[in-house]
């Protein structure tokens, strides 16, 4: 007997690809983007930005869920994802 | 199917003056988060933004009222309570929200607080709890936990402080919660339950202030005191509020502690106007 199916959610439920956009102008390094997201996407580069603040990167885009922890927590509006299949919506 | 160039930005972008964007708060600040929350709470409570006003008082927190794209006040130092009830006593279909700070709502409005919670004004409260004054310097005030040091308590503070849910409450609000800037989600969810329902909603949101309160108390990088939070944070739904203080390190206890109907103050005066003008 098989007792494994593929769910029959998972077309909806399935992370979707997404892109992370982070807006220097307004990023002031604090940091919590970085050490709050669940996956490691996001890591403090240690480079300093124009204004002389400490600088966020993303490390690696394909791991990002898209839970959007870091446009929620983010104190100055300066992440938010774009999730690549909004056309098909 | 023609693809349309769209610019994407920030999807509270729509509710923010961009122009005045990056804001005066520290990195780290909690009132950002904060201000997201009730962003996302508008939408998720699907009200419409023309029928919001937000009106906030003086400090840090009250610059809320200028960062953001809805009807919104600027009133003088703890006075935002009274300038909201006279705007919802005007315009009875405007959905009010009170965004402020402890200093503003609890010290020097206190009087406002404790008596728009018993006349059960149909408005919502946001009071964001840095534990002291942050623009001034960091002075002690009335929420300044017991031994915390701040500017004018260099030693530690031994004034007892305000359980601000049991005051609250027992002044006669029907909605009473209080989250950290942490608990993101349960904050969306509180905010939008608030403003769909009608009465005295009062939440608390615990916000780090890195610069000035937690320089002074061992947690100097807003990270610091988030982590604190993330450590002592319990989550305890209808618990008492009398049993819900908050100390320097004990555990802090989140959530939703009081959910009631009452009739506003609005319905009483209907009432009264349907019975007097009776023939």
């Amino acid at each position: 007997m098989n007792l494994w199916r593929k769910p029959f959610d998972i077309d909806e439920k399935a992370p979707r690809p997404v892109k992370i956009h982070i807006d220097i102008d307004r990023c002031k390094g604090c940091g919590y983007c970085a050490e709050f997201c669940p996956r490691g996407v996001l890591k403090m580069t240690g480079e300093l930005s124009y204004k002389g603040y400490d600088m966020v990167g993303v490390v690696d885009d394909g791991k990002c869920l898209g839970c959007g922890l870091c446009e929620a927590m983010c104190p100055e509006f300066g992440i938010y994802l774009i999730y690549e299949d909004k056309e098909l919506k | 199917m023609t693809k349309m160039l769209t610019v994407d930005t920030n999807p509270v972008d729509c509710y923010l003056r961009v122009d005045r964007i990056p804001h005066i708060w520290c990195a780290g600040c909690g009132i950002g988060p904060a201000t997201g929350c009730f962003l996302r709470a508008i939408d998720r409570a699907e009200l419409n933004p023309d029928k919001v006003a937000v009106v906030s008082g003086i400090g840090c927190s009250g610059r809320v009222a200028g960062y953001i794209k809805l009807d919104s006040f600027h009133t003088t130092h703890g006075r935002a309570l009274p300038f909201a009830t006279g705007l919802k006593l005007g315009n009875p279909e405007l959905n009010v929200v009170v965004f402020s700070g402890d200093g503003d709502i609890v010290a020097i409005g206190g009087n406002h607080l404790i008596h728009s919670a018993r006349r059960n004004i149909d408005m919502t409260v946001i009071c964001i709890n840095n534990f002291n004054y942050g623009m001034t310097g960091g002075q002690m005030g009335p929420t300044t936990p017991l031994d915390a040091r701040s500017a004018t308590s260099p030693y530690g503070n031994f004034e007892y402080p305000f359980n601000l849910p049991y005051l609250v409450a027992a002044s006669g609000a029907t909605y009473v919660a209080r989250w950290t800037v942490l608990h993101l989600r349960e904050l969306e969810r509180s905010i939008a339950e608030a403003l769909t329902k009608p009465g005295f909603s009062f939440i608390e949101v615990l916000g780090p202030c890195p610069t000035v309160y937690g320089r002074r108390n061992k947690l100097p990088r807003g990270m610091d005191e988030m982590r604190s939070y993330q450590e002592r944070s319990v989550i305890r739904d209808g618990a008492d509020p009398k049993d819900v203080e908050l100390s320097l390190n004990g555990p802090i206890v989140v959530g939703k502690f009081v959910d009631i109907e009452r009739p506003t103050l609005w319905d009483c005066y209907q009432q009264m106007l349907d019975r007097v003008t009776k023939p």
